[in-house]
């Protein structure tokens, strides 16, 4: 049941994980790569030489327990919290295109980094209506205004809050607030959408919704890398998954493999911790 | 007893009739404070924003600076003012001194630092719990503290009523640099410190009740605003 875990962070490298793994966009330029990545705050390590390269399709899951490094290892990707050794590479759409199907196509974004989008475990709502919330990330951008709307309805209908356009923001219940949250990395067009425990604290028909979200965005070719403590969500949602423990990668797999296969020690353990019946 | 109940008298009196020496203070006293309030605001909500913002060298000795000029004396800042705008300072050219421009200067000197050291508090929370969001979606730092500033305009709408209420009870300073001249730089501060010493109780406390009132409108104001603010974080739809 154990094995190496330094054999296995590797082991979506090799033919028969690469095989397990779904929508890997296998043989194409990755979106983005960690190389010997490492982040220290407030003096003390918090990802430890993490390698990781994200393919366009992915549906990537990073689980492990409370600490364990998965909200710095989103943030990391997003360049959100500074390297303290390694290498974080962006990609460029020119060697890793997605094919949005609302992908700008308008030259501006050509060569331009892979666009990335995040949503937060609690996302924030600004004291504006949920059409200004969702229109935020692409006034940032600097879009006309008719085109700011116009995607942001557009993302709003998507994630079936359109009707709620004009209302507060912060008047809209958890799960809609999830969905908003949705709504506003959508609008961005990503490429590359990280979720940091998207369905944490909502009640089951809400996590359900934003599952159906989450398979939707990646069916239109959008990668997908979340955090979840929720390893019946990871079961439906991800093509591979990564097992982390204080700042390490002790597993990085196909989501058949993690569930069914030979597993490190502590990512066995905690399997069997949080699925029983395993 | 019985002088306390006719100043009382004098008072009922005073406001009642219009007394137009009365008016005159308190419309001085308004207007001085409402110049100084504008000044304060807009320069203290800029510094705050940029030290929530800012992370540069020495940023702890400018934080420990700025809570250390919440506590600055009005007496000091009036004689700094007039050390400057006198004959012999170094802005002594514009000829303002014991004019309400001078009084203004001190008062926005006075008020300007608890502006920026509670915006810099209010847009600093407000960032630590949303602005890498901000940054997620593109904003840098400055532009997230804006952005954040923004969101909390109520929070900071009370901290300029709460300069106003400062400014307008002031009175070291604004004698300083003023003079107290009637007619010209007297206002309801200096004028309650001056009727007072002349025995002239009615108009003294007739004053004090104006400015009274005037704080507690302030107060009843900086309230409603909590209120409201609150009312509108709580409507949260089940």
């Amino acid at each position: 049941m154990n094995a190496d875990p330094t054999t296995l962070a590797r082991a979506s490298g090799r033919a028969s994980d690469r095989e397990s793994i779904a929508h890997s966009g296998a043989g194409t330029a990755p979106l983005i790569e960690l190389l010997g990545a490492s982040v220290v705050l407030d003096r003390r390590t918090v990802l430890d030489r993490v390698d990781l390269s994200v393919r366009p399709g992915e549906r990537v899951a990073l689980v492990g327990s409370n600490g364990a490094g998965k909200t710095t290892l989103l943030r990391l990707l997003h360049g959100l919290v500074p390297l303290a050794s390694g290498k974080r590479r962006v990609n460029s759409p020119d060697r890793a295109s997605t094919g949005l199907p609302d992908e700008p196509n308008d030259g501006r974004h050509r060569g331009s980094p892979v666009r990335i989008a995040m949503v937060f475990q609690r996302p924030f709502m600004l004291r504006t209506s949920l059409l200004g919330n969702v229109e935020l990330g692409l006034r940032l951008q600097g879009l006309p205004a008719d085109e700011r709307r116009e995607r942001a309805m557009h993302a709003l209908e998507q994630v079936g809050l359109a009707a709620e356009a004009l209302r507060p923001g912060r008047t809209l219940s958890g799960g809609q607030q999830q969905r908003a949250a949705l709504a506003r990395a959508r609008a961005l067009s990503p490429q590359l959408l990280l979720l940091d425990e998207p369905t944490a604290s909502l009640d089951p028909s809400a996590k359900r919704e934003i599952e159906e979200l989450i398979a939707s965005f990646s069916s239109q070719g959008i990668t997908v890398v979340m955090s979840s403590h929720n390893l019946g969500q990871v079961k439906r949602l991800a093509s591979r998954v990564l097992y982390l423990e204080a700042g390490r990668v002790l597993a990085d797999v196909g989501a058949d493999h993690f569930f069914h296969g030979e597993l490190p020690q502590e990512a066995a353990q905690f399997l069997t911790g949080e699925l029983p019946w395993v | 007893m019985t002088a306390l109940l006719d100043s009382l008298h004098g008072i009922g009196q005073l406001i009642a009739s219009g007394d137009p020496r009365l008016w005159r203070i308190v419309g001085l006293s308004l207007g001085v404070s409402a110049a100084a309030c504008v000044i304060a605001t807009s320069v203290g909500l800029l510094l705050g924003a940029a030290v929530a913002a800012g992370r540069f060298p020495g940023r702890r000795v400018v934080l420990i600076i700025m809570n250390t000029l919440l506590a600055l004396p009005s007496v000091v800042v009036g004689l700094l003012v007039y050390l400057l705008l006198s004959r012999a300072g170094p802005l002594g050219s514009l000829g303002i001194l014991f004019t309400p421009p001078a009084m203004v200067v001190a008062q926005s000197i006075l008020v300007t630092p608890i502006v920026a050291a509670l915006a810099r508090q209010t847009i600093e929370d407000a960032m630590r719990d949303h602005g890498e969001q901000l940054q997620s979606l593109g904003a840098n730092r400055y532009t997230s503290a804006l952005i954040v500033a923004w969101d909390e305009r109520m929070a900071l709408a009370t901290l300029a009523l709460v300069a106003f209420g400062r400014a307008v009870s002031e009175v070291g300073a604004v004698m300083i640099v003023g003079g107290n001249i009637d007619g010209v730089t007297r206002v309801m501060t200096t004028a309650i410190a001056l009727e007072t010493s002349k025995g002239d109780l009615p108009l003294a406390l007739a004053l004090g009740v104006v400015l009274l009132t005037v704080v507690l409108v302030l107060n009843a104001a900086v309230a409603l605003l909590n209120d409201w603010r609150g009312a509108l974080d709580r409507q949260v739809v089940a």
